[in-house]
């Protein structure tokens, strides 16, 4: 991978996003490997969530004391990267709000929200990385989560690096921009008008007879990977980042594990 | 209108199991979303122009009394009346008053949500004046006594079969052998049986997309027309309009009139904009002899200066509606009063009351697409997100949602007590899931797993993994 | 406190945390009025004369709007009656009371039958003037008045309008100006800003034109302004 050597050294703090830690730890590594290649020192803070499902639950009470534990352990890194346009944008855009009538605290959150990046608008964006050391076989197609794309203007960065994994066609999706229907505590509050949205969005994909969808974020990317199954369909679901680290050979979400 | 809102996820589960409607709702994509696409790729400038539009609206909101009083004095100088009305009741019998001045019968009426919100319709009936519904839309839904679904199509929830059906039900008069199974069939024929109506009518009565305090002029955007034959055949002309549609000059005005249809319709321009000022002169062949504004407010002022006052931006272009996820499964009458989409969960708790709406906030994704189309680019989902603040605050979320946000603000608290947790659970979930990679339904998930599988995690949480690989002296 | 003005002049004036505007503030409140100030205009305009002119043809024509460009006013009546005949349209016509229409030799076309004043529900045709075109979105700018009763712009089937070249403008701003600059000065009744006929979406939005108003709106435009 390209990583000119006239840029900074930087320290990032992986902010790995409650999904990944639990449900596929994989793509946090694929950051990590991803991050290095872009002359970053990764550091892992002791973390637990952003507070978005509270914050968004209205309860600004909870969310602040979950976003004061993230601003302590991220204080002293160069920047906060996270897989995740959803939790990225809960750092850069929300935090600030979050604590407006609170000016010790404020302070900090203005601070963290200017540092904090979701995980490939950083590498393009900051790092500069025009392309990566990856090969991926077949045709994908690749959803816009959308804090991603209309929070932070996460579009054509995944698209750039993705043009440059060997073996990889991208046959765009129908309606990319178009939610899928998660919402955080919006799919299981209302499940049936979630199953509309995601059964839409699964169709979308199955039509564009990619084998792989692709997305930045595991929220999403849970759901419709959910959806296809349930539906029988036979596409194969990852996290964008998996491809671009090269990392995708072990099984896509919701398969079978090894052994 | 009797809202039905608190009944939004039946509602919504009946729109979605309603295959008719969902054909009817099919035409979103291609009607709107993409003749807007198009439209604003045709203006360079429109990306600026919202920036303006917001401005112009932020400013006069800050000095919304002084513009108001100044428009009134302009429509008064040129002969009209002005009836400030708290709420609908007071805007209901203002109305009546008129209508009563003039021994009025019948009412044509262009289309008007705020006539809806105070449900004028049925108080005109209960009083002997017959009001007659002259956009295409409204009056399809008037003849089926249905509330509109949408803004600016509110008859958007009926396929061409049910406007036939309709028709042939209520225009009994006519041939029933006659040839309706075209568009162009069914508009002729409205426009045949409501021009009578238009040159019998007493009253016309229109909203206004804008008030202009330069001049004391009302602006009405339509299409059709009918909005003008309104104004212009009977005696009086009543415009409807809540006191957030003022704005200083004609350029503000034509400034937001660039936006509007193209946000709405993905026109350029509409077909009628029609600049209103008085009533007829002495020396004017035609048009009305009185022209009244009734100014409502029904809970506006008490919008300014929270954090819903950017709400008062709203120009009622739709664009929200046209683009929105939900809106577009579940249609406009689920949410069960005037203002449907994700301008109608933000502004129906502030006119209705967050008890009676509350759901309409909470059904959203937050996915934003409706705030990065509106023209006056007002945040809507961070105002629904107070919404859930204010039920918060107020303990009307549903308990077990409190409590689960409770327990889990709890552990994400406490890093360690969180990691043993998250540990416990994806090693548990990964054990059992690892044969088949998912679960078909799992306890407590059922919101989860009725609709959807439950991917397995992939065993062991990536901090313990990590930290694992650091003990290792990797890297 | 019963008065429903004074009360809701009161709560905004609550809300917005004080009585009155401030003194430096109203002033410039009064300057917005009084001044008029433009916003942001689209550049589209920013063209020569007889640009100007195709510009305002090409987007009242994309509008459904048609568009006969003849030399001058001694054109303009078998422009009319060439029209109303492919049309299969009567001959009869009523036409706006207005002498700058007056002027033209409506005699060179004995078979048309005009008659003045406002329409009627039955009437299929009218002919009018307009006081501007405006070429940003191809729309007509019609003022009510005595020789212009706004019933003929929307009762009958078909609407003629009679615009010279000269009347054409670049934006809805300089449409205004010219507005303002009447000789009268006031607003009309009326203004009608006109872009094409009638037309609806309300059936499963497919565009169908003659809703209420005209399903047919016709210009007749007299080139008179000089070529740049």
């Amino acid at each position: 991978m390209d990583a000119p050597a006239s840029r900074p050294t930087c320290r990032v703090g992986l902010f790995v996003t409650c999904l990944v830690d639990f449900f596929r730890p994989t793509v946090g590594f694929a950051a990590v490997k991803l991050l290095e290649a872009a002359g970053c020192t990764v550091i892992v803070p002791p973390q637990t969530c952003c507070g978005q499902p509270a914050y968004n639950s209205g309860d600004r009470a909870a969310a602040r004391r979950v976003a004061r534990g993230v601003l302590d352990a991220f204080a002293d890194v160069d920047y906060v990267v996270a897989p995740s346009g959803s939790c990225a944008g809960m750092l850069r855009e929300h935090y600030p709000e979050l604590f407006a009538d609170e000016p010790e605290v404020a302070l900090a959150a203005q601070r963290l929200a200017k540092r904090s990046w979701e995980l490939v608008s950083f590498l393009v964006d900051v790092r500069g990385m025009t392309r990566v050391d990856a090969r991926f076989a077949g045709t994908v197609t690749y959803h816009d989560s959308c804090s991603g794309l209309r929070e932070l203007g996460v579009k054509e960065q995944p698209r750039t690096l993705l043009a440059g994994v060997q073996g990889l066609s991208l046959a765009e999706l129908p309606g990319a921009e178009i939610c899928c229907g998660f919402g955080g505590t919006f799919c299981v509050k209302y499940p049936a008008i979630s199953d509309r949205m995601v059964t839409d969005k699964a169709e979308d994909v199955r039509a564009t007879g990619a084998g792989t969808l692709l997305a930045g974020d595991m929220g999403c990317l849970l759901n419709i990977a959910g959806k296809l199954s349930r539906l029988g369909a036979p596409v194969a679901v990852r996290h964008v980042a998996e491809v671009l680290a090269d990392m995708a050979d072990g099984p896509p979400i919701g398969a079978p594990g090894r052994g | 209108m009797q809202a039905t809102s608190r009944a939004f996820k039946e509602n919504a589960g009946a729109a979605l199991n309603d295959p008719r409607l969902q054909r009817a709702l099919g035409n979103l994509r291609t009607g709107f979303q993409e003749r807007r696409r198009a439209a604003v790729a045709g203006l360079p400038e429109f990306e600026r122009l919202r920036d303006e539009g917001r401005a112009i609206k932020d400013h006069t909101l800050a000095n919304l009394d002084w513009y108001l009083e100044r428009w009134e004095a302009n429509v008064r100088a040129a002969g009209g009346h002005v009836h400030w009305c708290r709420t609908a009741a007071e805007a209901r019998d203002a109305i009546l008053g008129i209508c009563r001045a003039v021994g009025a019968r019948s009412m044509t009426k262009g289309k008007s949500m705020i006539a809806e919100e105070i449900a004028l319709n049925g108080f005109l009936a209960e009083h002997g004046i017959e009001p007659v519904e002259t956009d295409l839309g409204e009056y399809i839904i008037q003849l089926r006594d249905e509330p509109p679904s949408h803004i600016i199509a509110p008859a958007i929830h009926l396929t061409r079969d049910d406007v036939e059906a309709t028709f042939r039900e209520h225009h009994d008069e006519l041939p029933a052998g006659r040839p309706l199974a075209e568009p162009r069939q069914l508009t002729d024929e409205a426009r045949a049986m409501l021009r009578r109506k238009f040159l019998a009518a007493d009253v016309g009565l229109t909203g206004a997309n804008f008030l202009v305090a330069e001049t004391g002029s009302s602006i009405i955007v339509t299409n059709e027309g009918n909005g003008d034959l309104t104004q212009t055949l009977p005696k009086v002309h009543i415009v409807l309009a809540s006191l957030e549609k003022v704005v200083p000059t004609l350029e503000d005005a034509a400034t937001i009139l660039r936006l509007l249809a193209r946000s709405a319709t993905g026109q350029e321009f509409s077909s009628y904009t029609t600049i209103s000022t008085g009533p007829r002169r002495p020396e004017d062949l035609d048009g009305p002899e009185q022209y009244h504004v009734v100014l409502l407010d029904n809970g506006r002022s008490a919008m300014l200066g929270t954090e819903f006052q950017d709400m008062l931006r709203c120009i009622r272009c739709s664009a929200c509606l046209n683009h929105c996820p939900v809106y577009s499964a579940v249609g406009g009458h689920a949410y069960g009063w005037v203002y449907p989409g994700p301008m109608g969960a933000v502004l129906t708790p502030g006119l209705i009351g967050v008890e009676e709406a509350g759901h309409l906030p909470n059904a959203s994704t937050f996915c934003g697409r409706c705030e990065s189309v509106c023209p006056m680019k007002i945040p809507l989902p961070k105002m629904m997100r107070h919404w859930r603040e204010r039920q918060v605050e107020r303990g009307l979320a549903p308990a077990v949602a409190r409590w689960g946000i409770g327990l889990w603000a709890f552990l994400a608290a406490r890093p360690a007590l969180y990691g043993l947790a998250a540990r416990l659970g994806a090693g548990l979930l990964g054990r059992l899931g690892r044969r088949r990679g998912r679960f078909g339904s799992l306890p407590l998930a059922g919101g989860w797993t009725d609709v959807r599988d439950l991917p397995a995690p992939e065993g062991g949480t990536f901090r313990d993994r990590w930290a694992a690989r650091r003990r290792q002296g990797g890297r | 406190m019963s008065d429903p003005r004074a009360q809701i002049l009161g709560s905004l004036r609550r809300a917005l945390g004080r009585e009155a505007p401030a003194a430096d503030i109203a002033a410039g409140l009064e300057r917005r009025l009084a001044e008029h100030p433009a916003n942001l205009v689209p550049r589209r305009t920013d063209l020569p004369g007889a640009a100007l002119i195709d510009l305002f043809v090409r987007m009242a024509e994309a509008v459904s709007t048609t568009v006969d460009r003849v030399p001058d006013a001694a054109a303009v009546p078998a422009s009319v009656a060439e029209y109303l005949a492919r049309h299969n349209l009567p001959t009869e016509i009523v036409m706006a009371p207005d002498p700058a229409l007056d002027a033209i030799p409506w005699d060179s076309r004995p078979l048309l039958a005009i008659t003045r004043g406002r329409a009627q529900g039955d009437d299929a045709a009218s002919l009018t003037g307009a006081f501007a075109g405006i070429a940003e979105t191809g729309t007509l700018m019609l003022l009510s008045g005595p020789g212009h009763p706004t019933t003929l712009n929307f009762l009958p089937d078909t609407h003629v309008v009679v615009l010279r070249a000269s009347q054409v403008v670049g934006p809805y701003e300089e449409a205004w100006r010219r507005l303002r600059a009447r000789a009268d000065g006031g607003m009309p009744r009326t203004v009608n800003l006109v872009t094409g006929p009638s037309r609806t979406g309300d059936i499963e939005l497919k565009i169908q034109l003659g809703a209420h108003g005209p399903r047919r709106l016709h210009i007749v435009l007299i080139d008179d302004a000089p070529r740049p």
